[in-house]
């Protein structure tokens, strides 16, 4: 199967990807990373040998650079992403009250596994740890939330 | 998830100001109708009437490299050009072309058409022999048939022995369009 030219390739891709990208950073943060997705996938575009899978590997360019911001975010910020500009404000609003005690990788994952709906799996690689990390910080991030009185 | 506009178009410029297209693209309004407007690194590359993108993306990538993309930015300074050309504004196009894509004979024979003045006509048995080739007119007929850049290499200008229009890749009815606009319509 031939490399299609770069024009079909995003033309297919551009709508899955910014929907994970928004998944994992917000609104705001998406729309950067999701231009950077698509240069760096321009840059590695002429060493594709085939057409095959080309889905997964956007996804997997745009994770890494989702990563990447979220790396940069937590170096520079106690807090996860900015969720202040996501479509549905409420829930997240919501989450974002209720979770504003929990330590900062709890926080991360419980908004990653209920604001987001992501998989451990993603979850653990949003946040540079094991997919079964990931799911231990979620359930005592949860277990902590609900053994607080909640207001 | 849709993707809006502005941010298409921020990657499209975005793409084209780093140099990691091997062809941009853009569709381009004119009165012979709407054209596909293509440029390299090396220059314009082509130009197509009642182009299908993706049909053309697909020929382009074959012909340059895969990372073809529209992005209008680069092919600013042609449209511009062509836009000057169909107000009666431009007789020369100033655009360095690249036929990189054309054969031997083809760029010969290009390289004559090119230097085919606004406002003038030749035969096609006239070009053959300016390309060194005088018995190839049919040969030179198939080249401005293949003409990858039309109205910018003005393969319009160029007519039957009898001065009859015969053929254009755009269609006759375009042929007549643009030559009435540069005043050349032979026999009017």
């Amino acid at each position: 199967m031939r490399v299609p030219p770069f024009e079909r390739f995003y033309e297919d891709q551009q709508g899955p990807v910014l929907k994970q990208l928004r998944g994992m950073l917000g609104r705001d943060a998406a729309d950067d990373a999701f231009q950077e997705t698509f240069l760096r996938a321009l840059r590695a575009y002429p060493t594709l040998q085939h057409g095959r899978h080309l889905r997964a590997w956007a996804l997997q360019i745009a994770r890494n650079v989702a990563l990447d911001v979220l790396r940069r975010t937590r170096a520079t910020s106690a807090d996860v992403p900015d969720l202040a500009s996501v479509d549905e404000p409420l829930p997240y609003e919501e989450l974002r009250r209720l979770t504003a005690e929990l330590p900062q990788k709890e926080r991360a994952a419980v908004f990653l596994r209920y604001g987001y709906d992501l998989s451990y799996e993603d979850i653990g690689a949003a946040l540079g740890s094991s997919s079964e990390a990931a799911r231990q910080a979620t359930s005592s991030g949860v277990r902590r939330l609900r053994r607080k009185e909640l207001p | 998830m849709t993707v809006s506009p502005q941010l298409d178009r921020r990657f499209r410029d975005a793409a084209a100001a780093e140099g990691l297209l091997d062809v941009a693209f853009e569709l381009h309004d004119t009165p012979v109708g709407r054209l596909l407007v293509a440029v390299t690194d090396h220059g314009v590359c082509e130009i197509s009437y009642d182009a299908d993108p993706d049909a053309e993306a697909e020929r382009l990538a074959r012909a340059f490299g895969s990372r073809v993309l529209r992005s209008p930015r680069p092919t600013d300074e042609a449209r511009r050009q062509l836009d000057e050309y169909f107000d009666g504004k431009r007789r020369d196009f100033e655009l360095e072309v690249d036929l990189r894509a054309a054969r031997e004979f083809g760029r010969a024979v290009l390289a004559e058409l090119a230097r085919v003045p606004y406002g003038e006509v030749t035969t096609y048995g006239t070009l053959a022999a300016r390309a060194g080739r005088p018995r190839a007119a049919r040969a030179v007929g198939t080249v401005m048939n293949r003409n990858p850049v039309p109205i910018v290499l003005p393969c319009h200008r160029v007519v039957g022995s009898t001065g009859s229009l015969v053929g254009y890749a755009g269609g006759l009815e375009r042929k007549r369009t643009l030559l009435e606009l540069e005043g050349a319509l032979p026999n009017a």
